[in-house]
């Protein structure tokens, strides 16, 4: 740390003008106003100039969220195309994806502190489990909703089963498969919040360092929620260019 | 091998914590672990969630019903339920702790507050998918629209209003934990001190806490069992034979 910022520091926790139990790194700039000091529902002026200590967690946390997201969408999707042909799986698979979803998050990760240690793999393997019930699901549906005509008419074409799969089937069920993304994928990003704890960093380790300061906690959610709908809406544009026959149909 | 070894220690440390008292690691020789030690760490976490619960059931259930019966607010309702999933529950529970305090009542709005949406949105859609005949049947029988709502549209949608329960219950359970970084005293003190308790503790306070949420989960899959009339049941079975 240079001379200046220690200085800085000192200078703000000498004149004692940070919130009640607020790290001295939190009072720079704009702890003479009265709403740091006060601790306001949302101080505009320091969010402004501290704005630049979210950005490292902020992707952070978009990185943990979207491999988790991805890794579990592998596992959950190939999950589906197994089951696919195998009916009798699926009451086990829906049970078991289940069960995961049960345990809370910090148990998960703590339940894995023994074999993974702290670190970013203890925030998306729990991350990853979660996603699973819910595309799981959403693809065997997907899958189930396939008109028999279609299949039939492949099978007619003179499709293998394999074929039958990728050409017709997947992309008949994608519009459900890419809902149960959606939701896994804003839900994520939400529980992500709470990778810290695992050890894995993110947003929330601001909330840990600081968690009675109001304008830190809102700044935290709102980021939250702002990159929910940002991955969000990346699915939905997927969507619509994996799905060109739906805009045709809606058109008609 | 040696990795394995010690991952098997370390959960049979943890049961060994959760079944008998030893010695905490500060706090000069205090007591800690054993089930008389965490059985009110426990009862504070299922005091509040059903606490949470009770309050998001008392709220949403009445506005989901009555908005699914007239039909109207299905942006509200339904958008309500996205937005939710997308707010971090910690940050709720920080920012109202910070606002209007600590304590078990405190935490219980908070956690109330995160299980309004899948209960509200879940009991709206509920409603909404209850066949229209069997409305109109019961109305052709003369029953005001109370009664419609009451004895036809309630129980056919019991069984995902339920499913929306369940989500609400394990999402409240699941923050009650983190409510002991705001000074409640749930299962989340094990994990979040292990100074005191020491890995095992830590390691057993992962276990309890995903004990009783399968629990939980348990007991309100069987609810959910028993709130579906047997004509449903029937007709469930029937369509899967």
């Amino acid at each position: 740390m240079s001379t200046l910022a220690v200085n800085t520091l000192a200078a703000a926790d000498a004149a004692n003008k940070c919130a009640p139990g607020l790290p001295a790194g939190f009072c720079h700039e704009h702890a003479e106003t009265g709403c740091v000091a006060g601790n306001g529902l949302f101080c505009f002026g320091w969010a402004a100039d501290n704005f630049d200590r979210y950005v490292d967690p902020f992707f952070r946390q978009l990185e943990i969220a979207v491999i988790s997201v991805a890794i579990g969408f592998v596992i959950a999707l190939g999950l589906a195309l197994l089951s696919h042909r195998r009916r009798f799986l699926v009451p086990p698979l829906i049970g078991l994806t289940g069960v995961l979803y049960t345990i809370p998050s910090v148990a998960f990760f703590f339940l894995l502190l023994p074999i993974t240690g702290f670190g970013f793999w203890t925030a998306v393997i729990p991350l990853s489990a979660y996603t699973l019930q819910i595309i799981y699901r959403n693809a065997v549906v997907g899958f189930a909703n396939v008109p028999a005509d279609a299949r039939d008419a492949g099978r007619g074409m003179g499709m293998s089963e394999g074929e039958l799969l990728l050409k017709v089937e997947l992309p008949l069920a994608t519009p459900e498969i890419i809902a149960g993304l959606r939701i896994a994928i804003v839900s994520t990003v939400a529980v992500a919040t709470l990778a810290f704890l695992a050890g894995a960093g993110g947003l929330g380790q601001l909330l840990s360092e600081q968690n009675n300061f109001k304008t830190n906690i809102i700044m935290i959610g709102v980021l939250t929620i702002v990159m929910a709908l940002i991955l969000d809406l990346i699915v939905l544009l997927c969507q619509r260019l994996l799905t060109p026959w739906l805009r045709v149909r809606a058109a008609q | 091998m040696i990795l394995l070894a010690n991952v098997i220690d370390s959960f049979v440390g943890a049961f060994d914590f959760i079944f008998h008292q030893r010695e905490a690691l500060t706090h000069g020789g205090v007591q800690v672990g054993g089930l008389d030690y965490i059985w009110p760490f426990a009862r504070t976490q299922l005091e509040v969630t059903a606490v949470g619960l009770g309050g998001a059931l008392a709220i949403a259930l009445p506005i989901g019903l009555v908005l699914g019966h007239i039909g109207k607010g299905e942006y509200f309702a339904v958008g309500f339920g996205n937005a939710g999933r997308a707010v971090p529950e910690i940050a709720v529970v920080f920012l109202l702790a910070a606002i209007i305090g600590i304590g078990l009542g405190n935490v219980a709005i908070a956690l109330g507050i995160l299980g309004l949406p899948p209960i509200l949105t879940n009991t709206f859609v509920a409603i909404r998918q209850v066949d229209r005949t069997a409305v109109q049947a019961g109305e052709a029988m003369g029953m005001r629209p109370w009664q419609v709502l009451l004895r036809v549209e309630l129980p056919l949608a019991a069984p995902t209003i339920m499913a929306g329960v369940r989500t609400a219950a394990i999402n409240i359970y699941a923050t009650a934990t983190i409510a002991t970084f705001v000074g409640l005293s749930t299962l989340g003190d094990f994990i979040a001190s292990e100074s005191v308790y020491g890995r095992d503790g830590v390691v057993a306070g992962a276990i309890l806490i995903a004990f009783f949420a399968m629990l939980i989960e348990a007991g309100l899959a069987g609810l959910q069992w028993l709130v579906t009339p047997r004509g449903v049941k029937l007709q469930r079975a029937a369509r899967s034979a």
